[in-house]
């Protein structure tokens, strides 16, 4: 088995004497050939979702080959020209034949359907880790460090409130500690996505999904978005580090020494659409921006969006609550302002535009490419500053 | 000023810079597709065919007419569609590093998102539905579907719609959303040009005719039935056909009404999907996907029904399991409703809502299964012949079942995490959808295109395309699947890891081949007009069938059947030929048929004009064409004489032929 | 039978009728399937209003908005109208044209006056601010709402070229059909108004 060369010690739940006992030897073979990240992680998420896939696919397999290879033996025994083989049109029923034909599925979905039922449990992106790897539980005393993950449009934007610090397109994580992602967006959906380290969950705007993972192995690891969100996705990578404990510390040290302040003005220039954005460390971050970001109010004089989910569980603001609706309306990608790069050939992805620069019937009423140049600054109106401490409305789909 | 409102008021958002002149693919495209279209006019104008093809042909409400019609405009939108992936496949096996390929993201983005929604939509649907209705009501032992001119009215609804994609390859541009069109992307701020508004409208109208048509195929399973053939007397195409019609009926309107609140959003300026003002993008997902989900199976049931019939006539035996195979089928149905979520997991559901969904998943893996056995024991102690329509339904099952494990696999949440939206994931559905849909919808052809025609398709070349699809289908989508262990995600328009190459590079060719598999089936046409003679039958059951279909000449007339057969035992036919059947000869009367009529195609075309108009907010122009298809719907009620009957000594002629030719045959 | 002459009797079950086989009810059948797929449409729409009936957006809710008497003159109207038109059906089973047509009229003005007032209120809460883009609740509101108000204009167009059509025709079959259709279509709509008064007026209200 190509895999136990690579794999941690073999977890001893369900799910692990599944996969040692299922997984068949030619498949890990043949997957052993390239970087099967997926299939080779080094984050103890990841390895017990590797193992699932390794798990599931043992047991489907023992009834897709001799599917299979029925298939192709009565596809040749029973041909035309083999007037050997009995041929039987009346035959067309066999009680105890019905009964295999259902139930072996069944029994297979039974045991699937249980591995699943607890996996999809123990593996929620929402539930906090209960180990850093297969025999190791998390140590007493040690909190997850917290990552709040903005993606934006096109680039990663990573906050660690416990440093103060912020950093654009590449993360660093200490290695067997756990991680407790908070995961917004400004503008669109995207999926966060590190393969080594643990599935992705979407990022989406106005809302805070949630991913919990460890790295188990230094290393430097690709991350990516991994659900379209428009021209600049494809560029849409960032570096994820997995550092030992000390390095981790340099790293901070390095952002705070390296790094520029994030301020509101400086994180609403940052939102704006850009491709192929190098990394950028931040050494300050203004008071409570993620908070902002997720509530949508990083523009001064927007109501936040936990702002309006009170006043609405309080039954709305009346009739006569007319600046309200200019308040709420959002524009993170800075459409209106003209800074959707129509074609995805902006200036800031060093490519030369090619075709059409604006997108056919844009609306004309300030979307117009034509003012992107001069860059017009966001409205910066007078109403009511947003709360200092927003928390984060906890929304969850369901 | 004055002349700048009046061309805003006379074109909408529509200029001569909407017509992208800069592009030299879309030139190179034009000017093929102006070609061939000049070339097609012309031969018609020269063939004197206008009045023919207007008079049996578009006006025609006859099933079977409009069942090859589907049929024409599937393949058609199968070269597009296909045209679509080898760009893709293109871009993405040489934009590696500092290489950005030929297409920009711009264009790109619009190619995945037509190719996405051309091959659903305007492949798979009319495909489907064609095949449904050319062999339903003849294997039923109907004359007609129920609502013949609503048959009609469906087509060309469903052609109009395909008509607006078409336009935006060369007038503006096509969304650059993906094909579900998932919004906040999808709204007027983030995609402020025309393209999602292509897409709603292309869909919406496409739509209108598809749930109609499912409509009219349901009643006519239920109504029209020969005397005799009880539900569980029914051929299992039309069990499935009728299962997948009542699918298309509980979830066309779903999508209809989700696209119309995103066209609100759109248009008006609504708040439903909106980041702002309270709106919820995740309520798109789950109302696209409550359609999303049963359209699968509307897809693949008919082929489900098709690799039955076609096993059951080439192993010369009864289909093993009949009941269970219909119960199966109706199991499917119904659990369809309640998987949607599965397409979401990562949306960050709790951990009972995705486990929920995730097992409602793999429960449908058990009558699906069951099924697969089913043909499996069909195939036991037959006598298999592998004519065309057989070769593809065994290369199916091989595909399919791998297809269908990849599926389970990714119906387990914690496993979907890590392949989702992956190219794991596009190599899974195209597994089951060209390894079931496609390869059904082929077998179907080859199986009844005698029927249709009166002579058979050329077995050399078919037996052609089907290896090249085969062999190019695992070259292409294997290494997607690699891929997406690597954890490589869908519509990336560029990479940046050098090492990926080479398994793009191998996926391109499996599309080259996969594109050889489709010039062979051109092929095939070709070779097979030119030599029908030689591939002809004249006894309107070329490969022993056992359905009804294959008791009437091939083609069939007008009326499919000059008496009402009646039916004792499941496999109609086989059981009358088994009993000494013997076909009557003469007695024959007048049949009384449905009447032609242009309403269908007016309407169609009015409806393109209706979606372009709203497309570029040419305001007066939908106002008038939306007025007019609503004054040729009511003038169309007015018109009371919409049958009339086919005289008995045109039945006599016509079945004395046959009498003739029968007895020439032996 | 003719088919028995070329087969030895006794042994050839019947394996086709010279009748033609027509089926019966097929268009009312159709119809009500239809209109199945219709209430789907507005079962999506009820849903949409279930998730989005609360967000306010910071603005009004449906206590400051709407007026019951209104919409219970409204309901009063359509309900009315789907009585009226069971008067017209029972007329025309005893096949009494003029009767019917004066019935059908009745139903059609009621069912204007229900649409005159629909469209009264809607221009109303425009013009207080409270138009469909302002929240998300009300989106949903104007989409429910309106496309309903939607089907009984159409159901209107229709109820005028089906009494034209008897005028020309008189209650023949297939004006008898027709009229049945219109007549599922009716009151398929009156159940819908009755799920829009309770859920959206009602509980919007008294919630």
């Amino acid at each position: 088995m190509a895999h136990s060369l690579h794999a941690p010690p073999r977890p001893r739940s369900l799910t692990g004497r599944l996969a040692r006992g299922l997984a068949l030897v030619p498949l890990a073979a043949m997957l052993a050939g390239c970087n099967l990240v997926v299939m080779q992680p080094s984050g103890d998420v990841a390895v017990q979702q590797r193992n699932l896939i390794l798990a599931s696919t043992g047991l489907m397999l023992l009834i897709i080959v001799p599917v299979i290879a029925l298939t192709l033996v009565f596809a040749w025994r029973y041909r035309e020209s083999n007037k050997e083989a009995v041929y039987d049109p009346d035959w067309h029923h066999s009680t105890q034949l019905e009964v295999v034909i259902w139930t072996a599925p069944l029994i297979i979905i039974i045991a699937l359907g249980a591995l699943t039922w607890i996996s999809t449990h123990v593996l929620d992106p929402f539930r906090p880790l209960q180990r850093i790897e297969a025999g190791r539980p998390v140590p007493e005393g040690v909190k997850p460090l917290t990552v709040q993950v903005v993606a934006l449009d096109w680039k990663w934007l990573f906050f660690y409130p416990e440093y103060g610090v912020a950093t654009v397109n590449e993360m660093a994580a200490p290695v067997d500690r756990p991680i407790e992602f908070k995961i917004t967006a400004s503008s669109v959906m995207n999926a966060f996505y590190v393969p080594a380290l643990a599935g992705m969950i979407y990022a989406m705007p106005g809302m805070e999904t949630k991913l919990h993972a460890v790295i188990n192995k230094p290393g430097d690891y690709n991350g990516l978005s991994s659900h379209y969100s428009g021209s600049g996705f494809s560029r849409m990578t960032f570096r994820f580090l997995g550092l030992q404990g000390g390095e981790f510390d340099q790293w901070v040290a390095k952002t705070k020494a390296e790094g520029k302040d994030l301020s509101r003005e400086a994180y609403l220039d940052l939102e704006k659409p850009s491709e192929q954005v190098p990394v950028t460390y931040y050494k300050s971050v203004a008071d409570g921006l993620y908070g902002l970001i997720v509530n949508m109010c990083a523009v001064p004089g927007k109501m936040c969006m936990n702002e309006m989910m009170r006043i609405d569980a309080a039954g709305g603001a009346g009739p006569e609550s007319h600046e309200n609706r200019e308040k709420l309306q959002y524009d993170n990608r800075h459409v209106r302002e003209g800074h959707e790069p129509p074609g995805a050939t902006t200036p800031a992805s060093h490519r030369p535009p090619r075709g059409q620069v604006q997108p056919e019937g844009m609306k004309p009423d300030g979307k117009n490419p034509a003012v992107r140049g001069s860059d017009p600054q966001p409205d910066r109106g007078d109403g009511p500053a947003a709360p200092q401490d927003p928390v984060a409305p906890a929304q969850r789909s369901n | 000023m004055f002349s700048d409102s009046l061309q805003k008021f006379l074109f909408g958002r529509f200029t001569l810079e909407s017509i992208p002149f800069h592009e030299p693919i879309l030139q190179v495209t034009f000017a093929g597709v102006a070609l061939g279209g000049i070339t097609v006019l012309a031969a018609i104008t020269y063939f004197r065919f206008w009045g023919p093809l207007w008079r049996d042909w578009m006006t025609s409400v006859d099933h079977k007419k409009i069942g090859i019609m589907y049929v024409v405009l599937a393949l058609v939108m199968l070269l597009r569609g296909f045209a679509d992936a080898l760009l893709m496949r293109s871009q993405q096996a040489v934009a590696f590093g500092a290489n950005e390929g030929f297409l920009p993201p711009h264009h790109y983005d619009q190619i995945f998102t037509a190719h996405g929604v051309i091959m659903i939509f305007f492949m798979a649907m009319p495909f489907v539905t064609g095949l449904m209705n050319y062999v339903v009501p003849l294997q039923i032992g109907a004359r007609d579907v129920a609502f013949p001119f609503l048959n009609n009215f469906s087509f060309w609804m469903t052609a109009s719609g395909a008509v607006i994609v078409m336009i935006s390859l060369f007038v503006g541009e096509f969304a650059r959303t993906g094909w579900l069109a998932y919004p906040p992307l999808s709204g007027a701020d983030m995609s402020p040009g025309v393209g999602v508004d292509y897409y709603i409208w292309a869909l919406q109208i496409a739509g209108i005719g598809t749930l109609l048509s499912g409509v009219n195929l349901i009643v006519t399973i239920v109504k029209m039935r020969a005397p005799g053939m009880s539900m569980m007397k029914l051929p299992i195409f039309v069990w499935t056909s009728l299962c997948t019609n009542v699918l298309i009926v509980a979830a066309f309107p779903v999508l209809t009404a989700v696209l119309a609140l995103l066209s609100l959003d759109r248009y008006v300026g609504t708040h439903f999907f909106t980041n702002d003002l309270g709106g919820n993008p995740m309520m798109y997902f789950n109302l696209i996907w409550i359609w999303g989900h049963p359209e699968v199976y509307i897809l693949i049931l008919p082929a489900f029904g098709i690799f039955s019939e076609v096993t059951s006539t080439f192993c010369g035996k009864r289909l093993f399991g009949y009941a269970s195979m219909v119960y199966a089928t109706v199991v499917i149905t119904i659990l369809s409703y309640l998987v949607w979520l599965h397409h979401f997991f990562t949306m960050g559901s709790g951990a009972d809502v995705n486990s929920f969904f995730g097992i409602t998943t793999m429960i449908i893996s058990i009558p699906t299964g069951a099924k697969i056995f089913n043909w499996l024991f069909t195939m036991y102690r037959g006598r298999i012949r592998f004519d065309v329509p057989m070769l593809w339904t065994v290369g199916f099952m091989v595909t399919f079942v791998i297809g269908g494990m990849t599926g389970v696999l990714l119906a387990v949440p914690p496993a979907d995490f890590v392949l989702h939206n992956s190219l794991f994931l596009i190599a899974h559905f195209h597994n089951v959808i060209i390894g079931g849909v496609l390869f059904g919808m082929l077998a179907g052809v080859n199986y009844w295109f005698p029927k249709a025609f009166g002579f058979r398709l050329d077995p050399f070349w078919g037996k052609m395309s089907f290896w090249f699809w085969l062999v190019g289908f695992y070259v292409a989508f294997m290494p997607l699947y690699v891929l997406g262990l690597m954890g490589v995600t869908r519509r990336a328009q560029h990479f940046d890891d050098p090492s990926l190459q080479i398994w793009f590079v191998v996926a391109a060719c499996g599309a080259g081949l996969i594109l050889l598999g489709i010039l062979s089936f051109i092929v095939q046409l070709f070779v097979s007009i030119r030599n029908r003679e030689a591939l002809r039958d004249e006894t309107g059951d070329p490969w022993h069938g056992r359905t009804l279909e294959w008791s009437t000449s091939s083609p069939p007339p007008d009326y499919n059947f000059a008496f009402t057969p009646v039916i004792h035992d499941l496999d109609a036919w086989s059981d009358m030929k088994k009993r000494g059947y013997s076909r009557p000869v003469s007695g024959f009367r007048s049949i009384h048929m449905p009447r032609n009529t242009g309403t269908g195609v007016i309407l169609g075309g009015l409806s393109v004009v209706f979606g372009f108009a709203m497309i570029w907010y040419i305001w007066w122009l939908a106002a008038l064409s939306f007025v007019a298809m609503l004054a040729v719907t009511i003038l169309h009620t007015f018109n009371y004489d919409r049958d009339y009957h086919i005289p008995a000594d045109t039945v006599v002629r016509s079945e004395d032929r046959r009498t003739a030719l029968l007895a020439g045959q032996v | 039978m003719m088919h028995t002459d070329t087969a030895p009797p006794g042994t050839a079950p019947v394996f086709h009728q010279e009748e033609d086989h027509h089926p019966e009810n097929g268009t009312l059948l159709g119809f009500w399937i239809y209109l199945m797929s219709d209430c789907l449409i507005f079962a999506v729409l009820f849903a949409t209003y279930g998730v989005l009936g609360r967000s306010y957006a910071a603005g009004p809710s449906p206590s400051d908005l709407f007026e019951l008497p209104l919409v219970a003159l409204n309901t009063a109207m359509l309900l009315f109208s789907s009585i009226t038109y069971g008067f017209a059906m029972l007329e025309m089973d005893k096949g009494n044209q003029p009767m019917t047509q004066r019935w059908l009229a009745i139903t059609g003005l009621f069912g204007a006056a229900f649409i005159a007032i629909e469209l009264y209120e809607f221009a109303h809460l425009i013009h207080e601010g409270a138009g469909p883009t302002r929240s998300a609740f009300l989106s949903s509101f104007f989409a429910l709402v309106g496309t309903h108000g939607l089907h009984v204009t159409f159901g209107l167009v229709w109820l005028a070229t089906l009494m034209v059509q008897v005028h020309q025709r008189g209650l023949i079959p297939e004006n008898r059909r027709r009229l049945m259709c219109l007549s599922m279509f009716w009151h398929f709509l009156d159940v819908i108004w009755i799920g829009v008064f309770t859920f959206v007026y009602l509980m919007g209200v008294l919630q």
